[in-house]
């Protein structure tokens, strides 16, 4: 029985177990410190969590993963621009940038949500063109009509051209903002105490939200959407809200990172947020249909850590940094296609065994 | 009032993105030369793209007809031609024979490759857009390490200066440049340039094509596609054909990326291929095909209208509104065409 239970184990958190066994070879290899190691885990646990927490409440509402939630790292961009621009410091900065964004992500979000209710099936797929989509939207308002339409205050801001942004910011004002305001020193390690607890808060926040009437129905809706429309639930709107939710959560997500990382790439940072974000929750042995916030811590962990050890490691295997890189980047497109593969196979499972059921009842 | 109800049901048909499209395109040629840009050249350069991308948007047909949706793994292809353009040139053959041998190396990696990928979505039917999406992704970042490590020897193609593997972009001059673009091309006046080659070429691709859906396999295939219970009743052997059509759908990727490598005049290797999928999807969309059903028409016109618009929006809208404006006119249209194929009501498949 209890070695059944272990087997059970295994075969469930096969891609965490991978990953784990990975890192153990590759650490010794790569030749770098505990500590530095250590240091790293803590300041990229620190940034990149609450992006993935955004993942959590459409996988929940059986949406999949939302390749979407580019859209909440967008608003959250625009927010601290303006942030920027208004020469808004520190917290009150990251606070602006945040009520900017909101409503931003309220509307995207709903955008988003009303175009998956149409592709009901396919919403994976769907949100990740969209996501292309709204970049030439974003691309559209940043480059074309910032500093024209919308006035932006200060010129350094802005292309020489006068209107569009610059594509680097620089966050002087509002870098470690949150990261600082409460941090500790324990054996040499720095932790920002501040950004875990705001992470942490909004892990209760998710833990609670599940036990809500909304969340009950979000859990429905994800199981079986003609039941829970026969229960009464309000399909569709309930889909739309959890699109926002992850929308917005993203969008918070991302100005985290952002004040973390302490520079804006204005066409860039936010076109490998959703993949990462993505990845490192199969990582962290979620799958398209089922995710915890346990996955996610493990996920960052095990994912970045990844990311911090196999250039060196690759470096000093073969000689080749460009090569680790390379795997890098493979292993994380490697293993969204693993986990969408093996998602794809419960769900037939799940409608063969539904098909023959029924035929059973028939009869 | 009938006859508005008919053009009503004439526009639904051809559908609001693709007419829009179409209409801003005619609007593109005619303000065209109020901002000096030359419609002779800008046609020219129209058709050259049509040559370079057409095969590349004919490789979504046989997936689409299968049932297997849009062919976002089209990279898988891409990568088969590359391997097969790079061996042809690292021995060195130039020519006709180069070209020829690229094609002849890479259609076989191409069906082995089509082979698993179509196993794979074999397995996992009603997501293949997905699956083939992060298969395409997997296998480019694959084939960047073997840039890396493959034993590839002619110093054309290698990094100078003692550096390992591949370069990032490799020029053809040596070896196969235009070949096809120039034979039997000609001009009219100084700006036309006609790339018969590389148009006929296309037009016999898609007549074989063409042929081979009237052909009894050809039916069945579209048959497993349109209504799957039917055609197993009637004794298609649903999975092979798929399997067949993701086959032929590689192969015709890696056929395409050698032709619009010739024209290109570069190998783009690394992460080069990464999102070459998109724009051919996105093609065969905008020529009247959704993610069930598409012509060799959908191909031709699709890609007269997407190649159009690519051509036109850098020229045009740059002079008239002194800003470069191109990049995101292609991101929104591109894109936009294929979120409208896959919110359409009547593709939404039963569950």
């Amino acid at each position: 029985m209890k070695g059944r239970s272990l087997k059970g184990f295994i075969l469930s958190n096969i891609v965490p177990i991978i990953f784990l066994v990975f890192a153990a070879l590759a650490i010794p290899i790569s030749g770098l410190s505990y500590r530095y190691l250590f240091q790293e885990i803590i300041t990229r646990l620190s940034r990149d969590t609450f992006l993935v927490l955004a993942l959590l409440v459409p996988v929940l509402a059986g949406m999949g993963l939302n390749f979407g939630m580019v859209l909440g790292a967008m608003a959250g961009q625009i927010g601290l621009m303006l942030a920027v621009d208004w020469g808004v410091v520190g917290i009150p900065g990251l606070l602006v940038a945040a009520l900017i964004g909101t409503p931003i992500s309220v509307l995207l979000g709903f955008l988003c949500g009303y175009i998956m209710n149409k592709a009901k099936g396919r919403e994976m797929v769907t949100s990740y063109i969209l996501g292309f989509f709204m970049n030439g939207a974003y691309q559209f308002v940043v480059l074309y009509c910032m500093g024209g339409i919308f006035p932006i205050k200060s010129p350094q801001l802005l292309l020489s051209r006068g209107y569009g942004v610059r594509n680097a910011l620089s966050l002087a004002g509002i870098r470690g903002a949150l990261d600082s305001l409460v941090s500790m020193e324990i054996h040499g390690l720095s932790i920002p105490v501040a950004t875990f607890i705001v992470i942490l808060a909004f892990c209760l926040f998710l833990i609670l939200f599940e036990k809500t009437k909304l969340g009950q129905d979000m859990r429905a809706v994800g199981q079986d959407m003609v039941v829970a429309d026969g229960a009464g639930i309000p399909v569709e709107r309930t889909r739309i809200v959890a699109i926002i939710i992850s929308t917005i959560l993203a969008c918070y997500g991302q100005i985290i990172f952002l004040q973390n990382i302490g520079t804006i790439n204005t066409y860039n940072s936010h076109e490998q947020t959703g993949i990462f974000a993505i990845a490192a929750l199969l990582v962290g042995g979620a799958t398209a249909s089922k995710a915890n916030i346990v996955n996610v811590f493990v996920g960052v962990l095990l994912f970045h850590l990844m990311f911090v050890i196999s250039p060196t490691a690759g470096k000093n295997l073969i000689g080749d940094a460009q090569l680790g890189e390379y795997f890098r980047v493979f292993v994380s497109y490697g293993i969204i296609a693993i986990a969408l593969l093996l998602h794809a196979l419960e769900r037939r499972r799940v409608r063969i065994a539904r098909m023959k059921m029924e035929n059973e009842s028939v009869v | 009032m009938c006859s508005f109800g008919q053009i009503g049901k004439v526009i639904e048909r051809f559908g609001w993105p693709r007419l829009i499209i179409a209409f801003f395109l005619v609007a593109l040629f005619a303000s065209a030369p109020l901002v000096n840009v030359r419609i002779d050249t800008s046609l020219s350069d129209v058709l050259v793209r049509v040559g370079m991308n057409g095969i590349l948007v004919l490789a979504m047909v046989p997936m689409i007809q299968s049932g297997c949706g849009l062919n976002f793994g089209l990279p898988l292809g891409i990568i088969a031609g590359l391997v097969g353009a790079v061996t042809s040139m690292n021995f060195s053959l130039q020519g006709f024979v180069g070209f020829f041998a690229a094609i002849l190396i890479a259609i076989p990696i191409a069906a082995i490759l089509g082979y698993f990928y179509g196993w794979l979505l074999n397995l996992t039917k009603g997501d293949e857009m997905m699956i083939a999406t992060y298969v395409g992704f997997s296998s480019v970042a694959f084939m960047c390490m073997m840039w890396l490590l493959l034993p590839y020897h002619n110093p054309l193609m290698l990094w100078g200066f003692g550096g390992s593997g591949l370069r990032t972009t490799i020029s053809l001059q040596a070896f196969w440049l235009q070949i096809l673009d120039k034979f039997l091309s000609f001009h009219i006046g100084n700006y036309f340039f006609f790339p018969t080659g590389s148009l006929v070429f296309f037009a016999v691709v898609c007549f074989v094509m063409w042929a081979f859906f009237r052909t009894t396999t050809g039916t069945a295939m579209m048959a497993a596609g349109s209504n799957p219970q039917f055609a197993r009743a009637n004794g298609v052997d649903v999975d092979r054909m798929r399997m067949l059509s993701v086959v032929m759908s590689t192969i015709l990727g890696a056929i395409g990326m050698i032709v619009y490598e010739q024209s290109y005049g570069f190998i783009q290797l690394y992460m080069g291929p990464f999102y070459m999928a998109f724009p051919a999807v996105a093609a065969v969309l905008l020529g009247g095909a959704s993610v069930n059903k598409a012509t060799i028409t959908n191909v031709v016109l699709g890609t007269l209208l997407f190649q159009g618009i690519l051509t036109m929006t850098p020229s045009v809208i740059n002079s008239l509104l002194k800003t470069d404006m191109s990049e995101v006119i292609r991101i929104v249209v591109s894109n936009g065409m294929i979120l409208y194929a896959l919110t359409r009501k009547e593709q939404v498949k039963k569950r």
